[in-house]
């Protein structure tokens, strides 16, 4: 992978990096999450430390970082999910669009309809394929069939697996290959019509070429969405975002935007992993 | 030189072989044992009991006179318990269930009630019957009336439908509640439209088990003091009834005194059996029509 990067000449690298700060200074996005001194722990182990991170609106944010280094921890702490942990405490503030998500008037259930998230392994319900986009309108109290059948559609097309089961909507979707699994649980996160969408590791479980999908797919959404994506692959990280942020024993060691992660980290640390040297 | 030496392989290749043979062997014959004897047991009962059956036995009343027996009062009887215990049974050994393994924190109570359960799945079904006999037909007064006997016997079976529902539950994949709380369902939404509708074929394979112990138990019934005699049809959970089992119970016991009491026994079990293969096929059924759905 240190290959394919050092294969852009040094001068092309620079000016694109020039580009892109100037790109920055002109449109700086909107801050959807702003996390202050965010500090976690699994009962006695130190999972997350004084972690700084902001998070734009219509961008993709990759969180790279050896396993176990926290970075799924921070991913889950966006939408709370990582209280399902029984043990978990949390110390320090998470603001979404400005309202800290710990804070008591913010439910848990409001949260994670505006914060959607897909799972590293494709986890769709045992039920249809209809029935697994349906479900999230459903709980949210959408009732009525015709707008639950346009959901469906404009959500299974907006993860660009309609024409692949627009004929089988009612079949069972552990029938779908893995891939299409994925990318099912990518469109019934889009059912509930979120602003953020978290993945944890969406490409793992998959093969190359439903890996290459799935990444479109995410370079479309970030049109419309907010893309925090955890990764183990260094590649796709570079491909797909635009901010990365390296995390090492449960710390950001470096946060910037992901051309000048890749080309010209600050810390050392940063180089060594995204050379291969560890990790 | 190698480890794993070719002539030391081939020597021994023909007692691995022998081992394996025998293996499967044992496995065979164990289950032939059982078959076999139940085979006797079928055999024996059907000899005696299948001359005794026919519309007179199954529509008449119960009678001191062989010839006028018949048991519809007992059939009836059974359907009537069952239309208590299961309900009962499901209801509470399935809340217990998900109040354990969904809602209770891990720790000492949890733990001291999920070993009580255990133990009291052990406890014999005479106990039972005395705890209900207290309770339920004195302490409330109901008397030996079938809700009383339904709510004993579903004490007796609860244990072993809340441990079944349990592993039920447990067997669900952790990545399926995680994909609900994650779309923003509440806890019981979660459960409701996700964890029961997948942990439901397991749960009712439970259900069937025990249903199935408590259309044959009667040791809590005696204690209970079911009516041997002549009652009329139990028409609803309130009346008086007798089972199955109970009848074949009485009939067993009096046959040093009438002869043929052992033959309408034999014929009660059959009519038992037959019970029994119905609710079991009806549970089955709607068991696998939940599954198809998935």
């Amino acid at each position: 992978m240190a290959g394919a990067m050092t294969a852009i000449p040094q001068a092309e690298v620079k000016k694109r990096a020039n580009i892109e700060v100037l790109r920055t200074l002109e449109q700086e996005k909107e801050v959807v999450f702003d996390t202050q001194n965010l500090n976690l722990w699994y009962g006695e182990k130190h999972a997350l430390r004084d972690i700084n991170l902001d998070i734009h609106e219509e961008e993709v944010t990759a969180i790279i970082g050896p396993s176990g280094c926290g970075k799924s921890t921070y991913l889950k702490t966006l939408n709370r999910m990582v209280e399902l942990v029984p043990s978990v405490r949390t110390t320090g503030v998470i603001q979404y669009k400005g309202k800290s998500i710990f804070d008591k008037s913010l439910r848990v259930e409001e949260l994670r309809t505006q914060v959607g998230m897909v799972f590293q392994k494709p986890n769709p319900f045992p039920k249809s394929i209809y029935e697994n986009i349906a479900y999230g309108p459903k709980i949210h109290g959408i009732r009525n069939k015709m707008i639950l059948d346009e959901i469906v559609e404009k959500s299974l097309r907006g993860a660009y697996i309609w024409d692949e089961v627009k004929d089988r909507l009612h079949d069972n979707a552990y029938g779908l290959s893995g891939g299409q699994q994925q990318r099912l649980c990518i469109a019934r996160c889009l059912a509930i019509e979120p602003d953020v969408i978290l993945m944890d590791e969406p490409t793992s479980a998959l093969d190359p070429k439903s890996t290459l999908k799935v990444e479109e797919l995410i370079r479309e959404l970030k049109k419309d969405y907010a893309i925090v994506i955890v990764t183990h692959n260094m590649q796709q990280a570079s491909r797909i975002s635009d901010r990365t942020a390296f995390f090492l024993d449960g710390e950001v060691v470096e946060y910037d935007r992901t051309d000048v992660i890749f080309n010209e980290p600050t810390d050392q640390r940063t180089e060594d992993y995204i050379n291969g040297r560890f990790g | 030189m190698k480890y794993v030496d070719a002539v030391q392989v081939q020597k021994r290749m023909n007692f691995r072989l022998i081992v394996n043979t025998i293996a499967k062997i044992i496995f065979f014959l164990s289950t032939v044992f059982g078959l076999v004897v139940l085979g006797i047991l079928i055999y024996r009962v059907f000899s005696d009991g299948i001359g005794w059956i026919n519309m007179d036995f199954l529509t008449g009343k119960l009678s001191t006179d062989p010839e006028k027996a018949g048991i519809l009062g007992a059939i009836l009887g059974t359907l009537w318990l069952m239309v208590v215990v299961a309900p009962v049974t499901m209801f509470f050994g399935v809340g217990t269930a998900i109040y354990l393994e969904l809602y209770a924190k891990k720790g000492k109570l949890r733990s001291f009630i999920q070993t009580n359960i255990a133990n009291l799945a052990g406890v014999p079904s005479i106990v039972y019957g005395i705890l209900g006999m207290t309770v339920f037909v004195r302490a409330l007064d109901m008397g030996n009336i079938v809700l009383a006997g339904g709510l004993t016997m579903s004490l007796l079976i609860l244990p072993i439908t809340i441990v079944a529902s349990q592993e039920a539950i447990r067997a669900v994949p952790n990545h399926l509640g995680e994909a609900s709380y994650g779309l923003g369902a509440t806890k019981w939404q979660t459960i409701k439209n996700i964890i029961l509708p997948a942990a439901l074929p397991g749960i009712l394979t439970g259900a069937i088990l025990s249903l199935s112990r408590a259309i044959g138990e009667t040791a809590p019934l005696v204690v209970i003091g079911i009516p041997a005699l002549l009652i009329p049809f139990p028409g609803s959970i309130f009346d008086k009834f007798t089972v199955l089992p109970m009848q074949i119970y009485y009939w067993t016991l009096d046959s040093s005194l009438v002869e043929e009491y052992a033959y309408l026994a034999s014929a009660t079990i059959i009519i038992l059996l037959l019970v029994l293969l119905l609710l079991n096929t009806t549970a089955i059924i709607i068991r696998n029509k939940f599954q198809k759905r998935y």
